[in-house]
């Protein structure tokens, strides 16, 4: 499904990336160098830990729906990532 | 004939050809974007495996098929009856034969730093590559125990990443026992770890060690850990952390289906406890993706009412020799309880610490204590890691057993 020779443009906290088309979330927040996607509940900053949706560290805002897992969520063109919005 | 499989992976994919093959209707039900699986993760324009591909020629535009990606079983609610959440909302699924084909997870484990970011599983990290997060140029350390630690640092290495080093908890004693183990009965198996060793020839393996810490400040920059020898610190962006497998039988217990060691109990025609309920792959036990393929296939042949060859069983009783040679060789250490400091933090989700949670006699009592387990994960993360450091029995599965939407449970009468 990913394609290497054309890519996908979303933004992440308002930072535009390119991805190639099929990535998941969790490697467009790489991409914008972002290695936090929720604080904790006492305040740690937390990244993606298991890769396939079991963990839940990985929740971030997507399109203003809270609480996607970036994941197991598949980038799409002018998708809005928003992180780091939960206690 | 209606075949409805839960996952997939390699089981759910060689279920899914079997029954197609053998005139079924078959129902594929996944809850990631594409379908693969752990192993074959990306989807099928990502696969190199030909088994990948071979199977999913047959099966992928067959008029027999309806396939559901994205879509998570969240619950059974009644006898035959499925509740799933995509992203849309919930539906009920009513299913006459179901074969369960939802693979494992990881096993971690609590050490200090654990949560920072750039610390994944192994499984983890790879997964997140398949993913397509890029590693290029970037500094890896891999430890824990088993075979993942290696199929973990392939990837990462060809992706670009430098892996600094493989660190694996076992000793050399057990690990040439593993090695002997499969030259004498799994030669294929041998080939495969020896040319995963040769691709990953000048990479330091430290056999015997342990992860003492991972440091940040804020996310990951070194691992400290220590072999019998000395204690060593190195550079990383990413430490990959990972001791093993465990079967993934959440839905198996909420289809009330007995679970024995800790994996869904399955005959030898991958026939669970409850009537028209079927097991096959890592659910059923760890024992990689030949195990899958040849347990996915006898589930969809015994559930349509047809026998497996002599030979099929015979490859899934060699498989389940495999399964219990891995069993052996990479039984977690208690040593391993040592990684965990009083102030680590063990559960993720509610930041529960391993001083707050020593105190209490079980899982029960420390949740209602503390809240360990009552996160977003549900326990997922940490009651295995709970089982281990302190003995307790973890928790069962309850519905819905993933996080969903108000929406999707409101489709229950
Ligand atoms: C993170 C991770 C990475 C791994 N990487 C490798 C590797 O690179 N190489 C290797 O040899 N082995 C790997 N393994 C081992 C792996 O388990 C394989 O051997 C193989 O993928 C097993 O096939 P399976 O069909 O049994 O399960 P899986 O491949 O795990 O497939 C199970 C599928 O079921 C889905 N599922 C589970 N529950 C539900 C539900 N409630 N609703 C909807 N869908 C559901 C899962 O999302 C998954 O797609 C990995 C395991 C893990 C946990
Ligand atoms: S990384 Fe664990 S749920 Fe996404």
């Amino acid at each position: 499904m990913i394609q290497p020779d054309s890519s996908c443009a979303v933004t992440v906290n308002g930072i535009s990336v390119r991805v190639p088309p099929g990535a998941s979330v969790a490697a467009a927040l790489v991409a914008a160098g972002t290695l936090c996607t929720r604080r904790s509940v006492t305040g740690q900053m937390r990244f993606a830990f298991c890769g396939i949706g079991q963990c839940q560290e990985c929740r971030v805002s997507i399109d203003g729906q809270p609480h996607r897992l970036a994941c197991r969520t598949s980038c799409k063109e002018g998708m809005h990532i928003v992180t780091g919005g939960e206690g | 004939m209606k075949l409805h499989i839960i996952g997939s992976g390699p089981a759910g994919l060689a279920a899914a050809e079997a029954g197609l093959a053998a005139g079924a209707q078959v129902c594929l039900i996944d809850d990631n974007p594409a379908p693969g699986g752990q192993i074959w993760r990306g989807g099928p324009g990502a696969w190199t495996d030909p088994r990948a591909r071979a199977l999913w020629e047959q099966v992928k535009d067959h008029p027999r098929l309806t396939q559901l990606q994205t879509a998570q079983v969240v619950g059974a609610v009644a006898p035959g009856s499925l509740l799933l959440e995509n992203e849309t909302g919930g539906t009920l699924v009513q299913f006459e034969r179901l074969i369960v084909c939802s693979g494992a997870r990881e096993v971690v484990l609590p050490f200090p730093g654990w949560t920072l970011p750039g610390v994944t599983g192994a499984g983890g990290l790879q997964a997140l590559i398949k993913g397509g997060m890029a590693v290029r140029g970037r500094q890896v350390v891999v430890a824990g125990s088993g075979p993942l630690l290696l199929a973990t640092a392939a990837t990462a290495l060809a992706a670009g990443a430098r892996i600094e080093a493989i660190v694996e908890h076992q000793g050399l004693s057990r690990l040439s026992r593993f090695g002997f183990g499969l030259a004498l009965r799994h030669p294929g198996k041998l080939r495969q770890a020896v040319s995963l060793f040769a691709a990953l020839r000048g990479i330091p393996y430290l056999a015997a060690g342990q992860i003492v810490e991972a440091r940040g400040p804020d996310a990951l920059q070194r691992v400290v850990v220590r072999t019998p020898r000395a204690v060593r610190e190195f550079a990383c962006d990413f430490l990959a952390a990972g001791f093993g497998l465990s079967p993934n039988t959440d839905l198996g217990q909420l289809l009330g289906c007995a679970i024995a060691g800790g994996a869904i109990e399955a005959d030898q025609r991958q026939r669970t406890s409850v009537q028209h309920v079927w097991a096959a792959g890592e659910c059923t036990g760890i024992g990689g993706v030949d195990k899958a393929l040849i347990e996915g296939r006898i589930a969809a042949l015994d559930a349509l009412g047809l026998a497996p060859t002599a030979r099929e069983l015979s490859v899934r009783r060699q498989c389940h020799d495999f399964s219990a040679l891995l069993a052996r060789s990479f039984a977690l250490r208690p040593s391993l309880k040592d990684m965990c400091r009083p102030e680590t933090i063990v559960c993720r989700c509610e930041d529960v610490t391993a001083s707050a949670l020593g105190p209490h006699g079980g899982w029960r009592e420390a949740k209602l204590a503390t809240r360990v387990g009552m996160g977003a994960c549900q326990g997922k993360t940490c009651s295995a890691a709970c089982s281990f450091l302190f003995d307790w029995t973890g928790p069962g599965a309850r519905m819905p057993i993933m996080p969903a939407s108000a929406g999707a449970l409101s489709q229950i009468e």
